[in-house]
């Protein structure tokens, strides 16, 4: 327990629309569910059903094209409903609805060494629901991991606590440790916050991470506990999937039960909704939303790196968490830059809410300004609680500068982990954007 | 009702509009007016901070009032005290001070802005704010006396030469107002020194007096007396010749540039500054520290040969525009250095240079101007041995882990 990291840089976003802890949990069986493949990046989506197809819950809908061991699932017994095609008929989703009868399924028995237990989560899905750094893809299956990382917090803003989730599954948490640990020949991380009632199991390497957003992200953990170097290779995933290992090694089955919080200023009454990875939103909102006669925008997700969605959307990996908040295409706010209202939301001090104790924010989905150079200087450095240079960490991105990208230590980040910077940018660029091309620009050139 | 009028006007300024040519500009008022309404897209946050570029430059320029305000009061106390004025009454000096300044600044802004809007909308961009700043600060680093039509080719050759050859705001290297002001100091030197140009000398609409130069009157600011000193003890002296204290210099009412003399009201712009956090309080204190230090150093040595180092350290900070550049100047965020360690290095290094150049070349009586300019240039050179260092650590973790 000697371990601690103390973060200093990040903000906790003081949002309204949170939940307490022991809000309250509803059950809503998923009918529909989707599965996204653009939530897995570097998974490129090959169908293993059609549509009309009888599917189990944990059986196969896709697979990747490059390592076809690597599968999507499907979270429910039902029937392939649809299969949503984009531009040049790339996959947007697989809709599965339930079907009244359970299917009949085999559960697998899992031998206890590396490639079993591989191909096992390979083909149960669960690791696509991993990522490896660099380039924030899902794991290669040939490469072993220097070091797994597991967060045992989720610190974005609203997110819910996870402890609940894992409350009682100990002795998953305990088998998918013991099965991880065979896939790399480093530690096993697992960090969580000081007052964790998680019981960390003895075999993996325990942190106490102190500190605002983004301390809970894996690989935020990982850059001040091992950083990445070049050439090496780290796995992410949080403690709900680490669980879903233990169990799917334990019983030969991964559940694909999610509790989802249902957040934002834009709600009713938030409450958990107990259901299924991929649910529709819809059930889960009915009602729900604020109907105050204003835009809204229903997020899959956290307001920092969540998707849009509209309201006949799907949930989407890896959240837990629904987030409606005004979209403000409606504002038409009078001087918005001069304002000295207390409801505007900034780390900046011009802002006289910066100094009341306990307010919580409304925020909309507008950028509150015009999209600039970058003018001030400094901002991004106290969002990022890395040992990187983050600003010109993007420079070298959007100048696509292979070799400053890796000195600058491209390898140790996500997008994710640049979602604060963005927030806070009063030049409003579109970072997160620009570190996902930037890392899916670096794989191809090296790969 | 305004925003349903913007609404009204709108189409004549989008493209095949007949006032399409104005777009920028008219993109540029309607944001001025009403927070733009578009979102964040998807594959980003959802949520902004409110803070954004016109902001930070409204809270400059906000922040540069004090120094505007009592540089007019400045401007028409030193003309009622050459002119042998028996009272002194606030609002004639005031009123006096704004009839000075006002078309200078109004020369500035339209100078400016005119290069600002031809650029914006010839590169199809929206109008950058950053000469919202820039045309306060030109004409408040200048001598009130400056002419006016030089003003005006000062500004429009540093905003198209040093900035939007560049790209506009956020890729200049040298600070634009200051290049304005060294363009003016090199290239028409005759009219940039000496003792008259820092007093207004006629008066203006019926307000004030006319200052006869000649009269034992002397406008020689207090770092142009030590400039000009031979021999005999240092005594700084209004330009009445009565003596000057470091309390007066501090409040600032000598003979000076527009905005610079009063290092009060300088503080007071520095407060709202570093209490907004909008500009890097690493900068400022390493610049009064490079200054004092570099002072101190000079006042050790000091030798008649440089009269300069008789100055006591502090008195360095409160004369000429080192206050100023310190606050203003030094800490604009584009051509300072970038890093947080590379910022301590940047300004102690102006505040260093800036006392040299004064002290040690009696031909620049002010250094800070010139300081400013040459640490622009070295900025980017600091923020790479910074960033070297960050990349030396990484490799280093590499070959440990091999």
């Amino acid at each position: 327990m000697d371990n601690v990291i103390n973060l200093k840089r990040g903000l906790d976003l003081k949002l309204a629309g949170g939940l307490p802890d022991d809000a309250e949990i509803r059950h809503i069986e998923a009918d529909a569910v989707a599965v996204t493949p653009d939530d897995f990046p570097g998974f490129v989506p090959k169908l293993e059903v059609k549509e009309g197809d009888t599917v189990a819950c944990g059986s196969p809908l896709l697979r990747d094209k490059i390592q076809e061991q690597v599968k999507l699932v499907s979270p429910i017994d039902g029937v392939v409903e649809r299969v949503v095609r984009g531009d040049r008929r790339k996959i947007i989703r697989v809709e599965v609805r339930r079907s009244a009868e359970p299917v009949a399924r085999d559960a697998v028995k899992v031998a206890d060494n590396a490639e079993a237990i591989l191909a096992a989560i390979a083909q149960a899905g669960l690791l696509a629901m991993m990522r490896q750094r660099p380039y924030d893809i899902v794991p290669r299956v040939d490469i072993r991991p220097r070091d797994i990382f597991v967060t045992a917090f989720d610190s974005a803003p609203l997110a819910p606590s996870l402890e609940r989730m894992v409350a009682d599954r100990a002795e998953d948490i305990e088998c998918g440790v013991r099965a991880l640990a065979k896939l790399t020949d480093g530690h096993i991380y697992i960090s969580t916050r000081k007052d964790s009632q998680i019981a960390v199991p003895t075999e993996a390497v325990h942190y106490i991470v102190n500190g605002p957003h983004p301390a809970g992200n894996a690989g935020v953990q990982a850059a001040n506990i091992a950083p990445v170097n070049k050439g090496e290779v780290i796995w992410t995933l949080d403690i709900v999937t680490l669980a879903r290992v233990g169990k799917l090694v334990r019983t030969g089955e991964a559940d694909w039960d999610v509790n989802v919080a249902v957040t934002g200023s834009e709600v009713e009454t938030g409450y958990i909704a107990a259901t299924q990875a991929g649910a529709a939103i819809a059930p889960i909102l009915s009602g729900n939303v604020k109907a105050d006669g204003r835009h809204h925008r229903i997020i899959a997700g956290n307001v920092l790196t969540g998707v849009a969605v509209d309201p006949e959307g799907y949930l989407h990996y890896p959240y837990r968490q629904i987030t409606v908040i005004p979209e403000g295409d409606d504002a038409d706010e009078f001087m918005g830059w001069a304002s000295m209202r207390p409801g505007k939301m900034s780390v900046n001090r011009s802002f006289p809410s910066r100094f009341i104790p306990g307010k919580r924010f409304a925020p909309d989905a507008r950028l509150l300004g015009g999209r600039r150079a970058m003018i001030m200087s400094g901002v991004y450095d106290d969002m990022f609680p890395m040992d990187i240079l983050p600003e010109y960490l993007l420079k070298a991105i959007l100048s696509k500068d292979i070799d400053k990208m890796e000195a600058l230590g491209i390898y140790e980040v996500a997008p994710e982990d640049f979602a604060l910077c963005e927030y806070a940018d009063p030049s409003k660029i579109e970072i997160q954007k620009a570190v996902r091309d930037g890392l899916d620009y670096l794989r191809k050139e090296l790969e | 009702m305004l925003r349903k009028y913007l609404n009204r006007i709108k189409p004549n300024f989008e493209p095949g509009g007949k006032l399409h040519a104005f777009q920028s500009v008219f993109d540029g008022f309607e944001t001025f007016l009403y927070t733009p309404n578009s979102t964040s897209k998807p594959g980003g946050t959802h949520v902004h901070d409110s803070l954004d570029s016109k902001r930070v430059m409204i809270i400059v320029v906000l922040a540069l009032m004090p120094c505007l305000l009592f540089g007019m009061y400045n401007t028409g106390y030193q003309n009622f005290l050459g002119s042998g004025a028996e009272t002194f009454p606030f609002w004639s000096l005031m009123a006096y001070g704004f009839l000075a300044i006002l078309p200078r600044i109004v020369v500035t802004y339209v100078v400016g802005l005119g290069i600002e809007f031809v650029v914006a909308q010839w590169r199809k961009e929206e109008i950058q704010e950053g000469f919202l700043v820039t045309g306060i600060l030109i004409p408040l680093i200048c001598p009130i006396e400056t002419p006016i039509w030089m003003l005006a080719v000062a500004t429009a050759f540093s905003v198209i030469f040093v900035k939007e050859v560049f790209g506009g705001t956020g890729f200049n290297i040298f600070n634009v107002a200051l290049t304005a002001r060294a363009v003016l100091f090199f290239g028409y030197p005759s009219y940039m020194s000496g003792d008259r140009v820092f007093i207004s000398s006629e008066p203006i609409c019926g307000i004030g007096g006319t200052v006869n130069f000649a009269d034992g009157i002397s406008g020689a600011t207090p770092l142009g007396q030590i400039a000009n000193h031979t021999g005999g003890a240092l005594e700084l002296t209004n330009i009445v010749g009565e003596k000057l204290s470091t309390l007066d210099a501090f409040i600032g009412l000598i003979p000076g540039s527009f905005g610079e003399t009063s290092t009060l009201c300088v503080l007071i712009g520095a407060l709202i500054l570093l209490f907004t956090g909008i500009a890097s309080w690493r900068i400022m204190l390493s610049v009064v520290a490079g200054g004092l230090f570099m002072g101190w150093v000079a006042n050790l040595f000091q030798t008649p040969l440089y009269p300069g180092s008789f100055l006591a350290p502090l008195d360095q900070l409160v004369y000429g525009g080192f206050a100023f550049a310190a606050v203003f100047m030094a800490t604009d965020p584009v051509t300072a250095a970038r890093t947080g360690v590379g910022k301590y290095i940047y300004g102690f290094l102006v505040g260093v240079i800036a006392v040299i150049i004064r002290v040690y070349n009696n031909g620049y009586p002010e250094g800070a101007m010139l300081a400013v300019l040459l640490m622009n240039a070295f900025a980017p050179l600091i923020d790479y041995c910074v960033v070297q260092a960050n990349i030396n650590r990484r490799m280093r973790r590499l070959k440990q882990q091999a």
